[in-house]
């Protein structure tokens, strides 16, 4: 039964799969070498959707894939799949942690997890950026280019959203202008 | 409205606005959570990262859960869960089947460079904000920088480096008693 198996093997993925949405690529390479569900290329173009569609990468990466393997059945199961051992796994953490709240251990732990936990959302907005503000190597080693324009338009949403009345926006209209103004001059 | 559907419908709402991975949920989920519905602090959103970075699945449904079981219980986890991963399944099914070739469209290529330089901002203004909270006297300035530059110049995986945090959290506050409000300070 495919379904089945989609939600086990996406339980799997859930399971093993530790960090964000690209620690699952490796995970549903495995699965369509072994499966033939689908193929590298398939996965390729899977991976390039889910980074242009909204929603989380990973989430959107295994409904894509349960679609393309089994439909509409396949894409809620193999989702359901993949979120199975995080509810499990973060209730009981969550639950532990309510009860531990006070404790001096505790509190120390996080005293020392908090900074480096806002360390690690520095780096991955680094690395965001370094994806896309520059280019390093491309049709030559050697080249390395500077996309002004995109430097431009992330220093102004900057400035708008934290120093300006337009702070009070929701996020997602700086998404969306950003978005045009990308369309728009071909950025 | 009723607190589960609108836990449902926030979460929904904080997937349909993340364009990425869990990084990049983030400033909606500071906007939505901490700022208009006060379900989480920035602090505890730091918390879910942290633990939902060294623990199985990925950052942002670890998150959805955590944020929904500390507010409602097992169903509010749940439910937060299945609202955070509800526009995806919407989304893609809809690209699946009408649009295999959405990604190579040049128009979608060009409004996607430009969200991702408004995401790069958008980050930025988010560890801004967190930083208020979580980096405040040398001690977590130290972890900060040594993380950052671990973690974003040598590659180090962030589990390892969310442990060994923890380590020094523990040896710094409760055996030396270091940092700002340690206790004998």
């Amino acid at each position: 039964m495919i379904l089945l198996r989609l939600f086990f093997e996406f339980a799997k993925t859930g399971l093993f799969a530790v960090g964000g949405g690209l620690a699952t690529i490796p995970f549903l390479r495995d699965l369509g070498a072994r499966t033939q569900w689908f193929t590298d290329a398939d996965l390729t173009t899977m991976i390039a959707v889910s980074e242009s569609t909204p929603g989380a990468m990973g989430v959107n990466m295994a409904t894509y894939v349960g679609y393309t393997t089994a439909g509409i059945p396949g894409a809620v199961i193999a989702t359901l799949g993949l979120v199975t051992p995080s509810i499990i796994v973060i209730i009981i953490i969550a639950g532990f942690l309510q009860k531990f709240r006070q404790s001096k251990t505790v509190e120390a732990v996080f005293y020392g997890l908090r900074p480096a936990s806002t360390a690690l959302i520095a780096s991955a907005g680094l690395s965001v950026a370094d994806a896309v503000l520059v280019t390093i190597g491309g049709v030559s080693e050697h080249t390395f280019t500077v996309h002004w324009p995109l430097i431009l338009l992330a220093v102004a949403v900057f400035v708008c959203m934290r120093y300006t009345k337009l702070k009070k926006l929701h996020p997602i209209v700086f998404i969306g202008i950003s978005a045009l103004i990308g369309a728009v001059f071909q950025l | 409205m009723n607190i589960y559907f609108d836990l449902f419908f926030t979460f929904a709402k904080i997937g349909a606005c993340t364009f990425g991975g869990g990084y990049a949920m983030l400033p909606i989920l500071q906007r939505e959570v901490v700022e208009k519905k006060r379900w989480a602090t920035d602090e505890e959103l730091t918390d879910y990262y942290a633990i939902g970075q060294c623990t199985p699945g990925i950052i942002a449904v670890n998150t959805a859960t955590f944020i929904g079981y500390k507010y409602k219980g097992y169903l509010g986890g749940v439910l937060a869960t299945l609202g955070v991963v509800f526009p995806s399944i919407v989304i893609i099914t809809l690209i699946a089947t009408f649009l295999t070739n959405f990604a190579d469209i040049p128009v979608v290529r060009h409004a996607l460079t430009g969200v991702n330089a408004c995401v790069v901002a958008l980050i930025a203004s988010s560890v801004i904000k967190l930083g208020k909270s979580t980096v405040k006297d040398a001690v977590t300035v130290a972890i900060f920088l040594v993380v950052l530059g671990l973690a974003f110049v040598v590659g180090l995986s962030p589990a390892i480096l969310i442990v060994c945090a923890g380590v020094v959290g523990y040896v710094t506050r409760r055996l030396l008693k270091l940092g700002k409000g340690a206790e004998g300070k």
